[in-house]
């Protein structure tokens, strides 16, 4: 192909990327679209139906890639790995297949030093069905994601899924160089329901949409340092982000534990008594914290980049 | 057995562990044959927070600063991570996946792990502490689950009848150490009518490969039939097409 139709085809590939909700879109869409044109190769597609071995058990519908797609591409001409969640599958839920994959992945990562793994989150955490696999699951993903960064690479993560990224997948995510976050994507441990079951609704009201927004949601991370880039919803701005995140990440060792380990702790000392998270944003030095939650994506950002600088040293 | 007896029967010649007033424990024991180990680790079925998380994260990084070779035990009988809004507004995944990080971290940089179960844990707190060592061995009696069923039941909106009912014959989901160690996730099952001291000085001499080799376990025991040929497929693609 000569220049000129490559230039369009390219123009056009971002505006597609520019109208593309992250939100609405399915994990192989994002794929496709996050990644240069046509330059996505996968490993194990669902064409070789490596079905969860678990699911029928409880009567439950398989899909071909068990809701984990796990290939490379490209990312702006550099080559990237890429590993994405379908959180339309079992709520994007490890599963034994579906966490295989993505640590082998990240294996392969750690061996080949130097190519960076981006992980697009979309997840409830693991999938309880198949729970003894997937918990395990987890614990291989975070020892060989500690492992490829160790060994040199940088593993990135983007949330902003329907599932968000929440029990297990909040850990792996933590473990992750550098996070970029849209609002839409939840960042937790335990999810607003585990909560509400085992502590009652006074201490977390499930359906107080509201307060599951402003205690776990993108705009909140980003304020505390819990991801180093807010984006607004679309997959190009999750695709600019990326980039900038392969630069920006840092290195893994002792002396990044270190200052992780000042900055949890000084985040602890500051906000620990804090009973809301708007509470927290006042503290910050908000001056209008009760508007924070409708405020649009650029406004927002500003304002995030007044408050806190992201800081790529101190994960 | 009870926490002192554990520490007595691990460390005949002695040792200096103590409990604090968060649940956790810290210290360290004499091995029969020469050398210490660090211990620390949560007690008392006590819920990992960020304040028990972080706690636990600066004594691995003590461990670390020191230098040397010493290994690190981490000894478990704990709640699942605390589920509250305080927790979850101060970001309690970092502090759980830097306590996890740490443990890593460490045992790559010589300090081997070794994580002790003799007591309960669960979902995010076993993350972040048990399954963030190299070699996780339970004594008779642990209680490892992901999830107790309640939760289960209200997140996958299935009765708990039904849910205790496939528990008692589907070993991937159900809570209990036989149901986890076919899986790969425990290494051995200790015995508590033997010198403790004698198990751990075995397993710290076998020296385990460096690799997570929890993957080729479940195989094994036909815990995870497709974890460990999925996971050496990909990689091997991966390689293949850089």
């Amino acid at each position: 192909m000569s220049a000129a139709p490559i230039a369009k085809r390219d123009a056009e590939a971002e505006a597609q990327r520019k109208a593309a909700s992250w939100y609405e879109a399915s994990a192989r869409e994002r794929v496709r679209l996050f990644l240069d044109v046509h330059s996505f190769q996968e490993f194990i597609g669902p064409e070789q139906r490596e079905i969860s071995p678990h699911l029928h058990i409880f009567n439950l519908p398989e899909q071909f890639d068990d809701g984990m797609i796990a290939g490379r591409g490209l990312l702006e001409g550099q080559r990237v790995f890429v590993a994405a969640q379908e959180g339309r599958f079992m709520g994007g839920a490890f599963g034994e297949v579906h966490g295989a994959k993505l640590t082998g992945l990240l294996r392969a990562v750690r061996d080949a030093k130097s190519i960076p793994l981006v992980i697009l989150f979309d997840t409830g955490g693991v999938r309880l069905q198949e729970a003894n696999a997937g918990e395990l699951a987890i614990a291989e993903i975070m020892r060989a994601l500690i492992e490829a960064r160790t060994a040199g690479a940088k593993v990135l993560g983007l949330i902003g899924g329907r599932a968000g990224c929440y029990g297990g997948g909040g850990l792996i995510a933590g473990c992750c160089s550098a996070l970029a976050v849209s609002e839409q994507g939840r960042i937790s441990v335990s999810g607003p329901e585990v909560i509400e079951t085992n502590r009652g609704v006074e201490e977390f009201d499930s359906k107080d949409r509201a307060l599951v927004w402003r205690t776990m949601g993108g705009k909140h991370r980003r304020l505390i340092g819990g991801a180093e880039i807010f984006v607004d919803d679309t997959i190009e701005s999750f695709r600019v982000a990326a980039i900038q995140l392969c630069r920006c990440a840092s290195a893994f060792d002792t002396a990044v534990l270190q200052s992780e380990q000042m900055r949890l702790k000084q985040r602890l000392r500051q906000f620990g008594f804090c009973p809301d998270a708007v509470d927290i944003w006042r503290s910050q030095g908000i001056e209008n914290p009760d508007a924070v939650p409708d405020m649009a994506a650029d406004d927002f950002i500003a304002l995030a980049n007044r408050i806190r600088e992201p800081r790529y040293d101190a994960r | 057995m009870t926490l002192d007896e554990i520490l007595y029967s691990l460390f005949p010649q002695g040792h200096d562990v103590e409990k604090n007033d968060l649940g956790l424990v810290r210290g360290s024991g004499v091995l029969a044959r020469g050398g210490r180990v660090q211990v620390l680790g949560v007690v008392d079925r006590t819920p990992i927070g960020a304040d028990e998380a972080l706690q636990l994260s600066e004594w691995v990084l003590d461990v670390i600063a020191q230098g040397g070779s010493d290994p690190i035990l981490i000894l478990v009988d704990s709640d699942s991570q605390r589920m509250s809004k305080r927790e979850e507004l101060l970001g309690l995944n970092e502090y759980l996946a830097h306590l996890a990080k740490a443990l890593i971290h460490a045992d790559l940089q010589g300090h081997a792990t070794v994580g002790l179960l003799f007591g309960h844990t669960a979902a995010g707190a076993f993350i972040a502490t048990a399954l963030a060592t190299r070699t996780l061995v339970a004594l008779p009696g642990a209680q490892p689950e992901v999830m107790d069923l309640p939760s289960m039941s209200r997140v996958t909106k299935l009765p708990i009848e039904i849910l205790m009912e496939k528990a008692k014959s589907t070993p991937v989901f159900a809570p209990g150490l036989e149901n986890l160690a076919q899986t790969g996730a425990v290494c051995a099952k200790w015995n508590d009518k033997r010198s403790l001291a004698d198990q751990l000085q075995v397993l710290l001499h076998e020296r385990r490969a460096h690799r997570d080799q929890r993957d080729a376990l479940g195989k094994l025991r036909n815990g995870r039939p497709k974890a460990a040929d999925i996971q050496d497929r990909v990689r091997e693609l991966a390689l293949q097409a850089q």
